[in-house]
């Protein structure tokens, strides 16, 4: 909690020296001074930081993240409609990383040192080094415009299916609606593979190097020396040993993805939080920023948290100590 | 010395490793050679509109963009522009974090206390979204990119150094020394700073790697140095407006980016294999 505070403080007042005047954009390009200043007023900017922080902080204690200053609409309202659309491109992300990234990884480190092993190693290797931004300019460009198999931007166009979870895709499913789905599905393709290039290679180097560090411990040699099939050893034991550090890496993608979601949303115009984090960053509205940091700081550490009950839930090891 | 030679040697047998070296001394050379490389002094610069958007070929290697600048030459400038932001701001980070990390899990006291709350407070947030809210305060510059940069990566460190300096404090030999009323500012500098310098090296070059991409990023949402300076980043942005009939715009830069990265990345893990002898044991290792 005093980290989430500690945060809200330094982003609230690192947007507050913003040279730019939000009062002056706030009240129009026709504003007399005079009513620039009324404005200024009005939204308490004439007081000193620290007073505006505390008022902020008072406000925040009473949930209400304030009003953005271009939608007028409360942060929270914003935050929360935009929501959706990225738990939506977030959670295929994450499923894309972990069942292709976790695969790839355990039969790198089985096939250890073969062809196989250095083709996913180059992926990886690219994976890490590739700009997302790039490579959604390239997958348009390839998928979009040169083939038209996948729309450029934007998520689903004209009626949405009756909102459920605010998931389209999950919705168009429950709605029983199969085209719709699958204009959903390919509106969130090329975003989603974007998303989960750098994940699936942090995924798939961390697999590899845990499954391999199992197959040299001792109890791998001993049960190798009883005699005991291979098949059985890997899908029993070293499987299982080896995930456990897997499904931390998996939590913690979240933030690598939460990072990513600011460049791709705003890449491909998705109406996320990311993307109206971008927006307001350069609108300098101060409220959706800070609205916008509580929120990924928050998840953030809310995940750790997560990560770590069931790291300790998983292995029996961590839960004693 | 020795331990120079030791790991230049080992470099030179891990393949790739020395594939990333071989990709920062070249991203170094051309750097400090680009006026060398380019045919005429002012072509990452000049505007020819009469030559705009043309294809890779012929007099322009990697084509045009829109102003009718030479993409190659651009590319090539471009280099300096992404080594000086990669070196100066890991570099700052590191003569922030590591001294903040030492003395936290040195002393441990509430001093370290409230350094550490201090960087687990910046690594709370994906780094990219507080690079964006500083570059965007202090005004797109090249200056600027480096110091949010800076403002945002030495918490890494400052982890990184913090626990094994709290690891290494209970050792035997540290507390030999104090037992011999060595001071403490010298068991530091002697006796930590040498024993923590392998997981600095490593994360500085995957640092260095790290920081290029979140610089190109940035270049890309418009907060990086203002045009024409040629920026990466900034490059593969300007290219969105002219797809897909000018394919070859982001091509170059998108491809540079790539390499310097992939370059560092090679470099980092390498180091890693060699400086971390548990590592080392697993690589060697049967199995």
């Amino acid at each position: 909690m005093p980290t989430v505070a500690g945060l809200v403080a330094i982003v609230f007042v690192v947007s507050h020296i913003i040279p730019s005047d939000p009062a002056a954009l706030v009240a129009g390009e026709a504003a007399t001074p005079e009513q620039i200043a009324a404005v200024r007023k009005k939204l308490g900017f004439d007081q000193p930081m620290h007073v505006q922080l505390g008022a902020y902080f008072w406000k925040l204690m009473q949930g209400d993240m304030g009003n953005s200053l271009f939608t007028t609409r409360p942060v929270w309202d914003d935050l929360s409609g935009r929501l959706p659309a990225t738990i939506e491109l977030t959670l295929a992300a994450m499923a894309v990383s972990t069942l292709v990234g976790v695969p790839l990884g355990v039969v790198a480190a089985l096939r250890r040192n073969t062809w196989l092993d250095h083709a996913v190693r180059v992926i990886t290797v690219g994976g890490l080094a590739v700009a997302s931004f790039w490579l959604a300019i390239l997958l348009q460009l390839l998928f979009s415009m040169e083939l038209g198999w996948a729309p450029l931007n934007a998520r689903l166009q004209g009626f949405p299916p009756p909102a459920v979870t605010g998931l389209l895709t999950i919705d168009a499913l429950i709605a029983g609606n199969l085209g719709v789905l699958g204009k959903a599905l390919a509106h969130l393709a090329l975003p989603t593979i974007t998303l989960a290039v750098p994940g699936l290679a942090t995924l798939v180097r961390f697999t590899r190097a845990g499954v391999l560090d199992v197959l040299q411990s001792g109890f791998v040699q001993y049960q190798r020396a009883m005699g005991i099939p291979w098949r059985v050893i890997v899908w029993k034991y070293v499987l299982r040993n080896a995930l456990v550090s897997t499904v931390t890496q998996i939590g913690l993608l979240f933030g690598i993805l939460l990072a990513g979601a600011v460049v791709v949303e705003t890449v491909f115009d998705w109406p996320g939080i990311g993307n109206y984090a971008f927006n307001a960053i350069f609108s300098s509205d101060y409220n959706a920023i800070v609205g916008f940091t509580l929120w990924a700081g928050t998840v953030f550490i809310l995940v750790n948290l997560l990560v770590d009950l069931a790291h300790s839930a998983i292995d029996p090891r961590e839960a004693r100590s | 010395m020795k331990a120079l030679v030791f790991i230049v040697s080992r470099l030179y047998r891990d393949r790739s490793a020395f594939l990333g070296a071989l990709i920062i001394l070249a991203l170094v050379v051309v750097a400090l050679a680009a006026p060398l490389l380019v045919s005429h002094p002012d072509a990452a610069w000049a505007m020819n509109p009469q030559v705009r958007l043309r294809p890779p070929g012929g007099e322009f290697l990697f084509g045009t963009d829109r102003m009718g600048g030479d993409i190659y030459a651009r590319v090539i400038y471009g280099a300096r522009i992404t080594l000086t932001i990669a070196v100066v701001a890991v570099g700052v980070s590191l003569l922030i974090g590591v001294p903040v990390g030492l003395v936290a899990g040195f002393y441990g006291h509430w001093l370290g206390e409230v350094l550490m709350r201090v960087s687990d407070i910046f690594l709370a947030v994906p780094q990219i979204v507080l690079a964006i809210a500083i570059a965007l305060t202090l005004g797109p510059s090249i200056e600027n990119v480096i110091l949010a940069l800076s403002l945002t990566y030495w918490p890494w460190f400052t982890r990184l150094v913090y626990a094994e300096t709290q690891s290494l404090k209970n050792e035997v030999f540290i507390e030999a020394a104090m037992a011999l009323g060595v001071p403490p500012w010298r068991i530091i500098v002697t006796h930590i700073l040498p024993n923590v310098a392998s997981p600095i090296i490593v994360r500085t070059s995957i640092g260095m790697g790290f920081t290029i991409l979140t610089a190109a990023a940035l270049g890309f949402l418009g907060l990086g140095a203002p045009p024409p300076a040629p920026e990466w980043g900034r490059m593969i942005s300007e290219s969105r407006e002219h797809l897909p009939d000018a394919w070859w715009y982001a091509l170059a830069p998108g491809l540079a980016i790539f390499l310097v990265v992939m370059g560092f990345n090679l470099l980092g893990d390498g180091l890693r294999d060699i400086l971390d002898p548990r590592i080392r044991r697993a690589q060697h290792g049967r199995g």
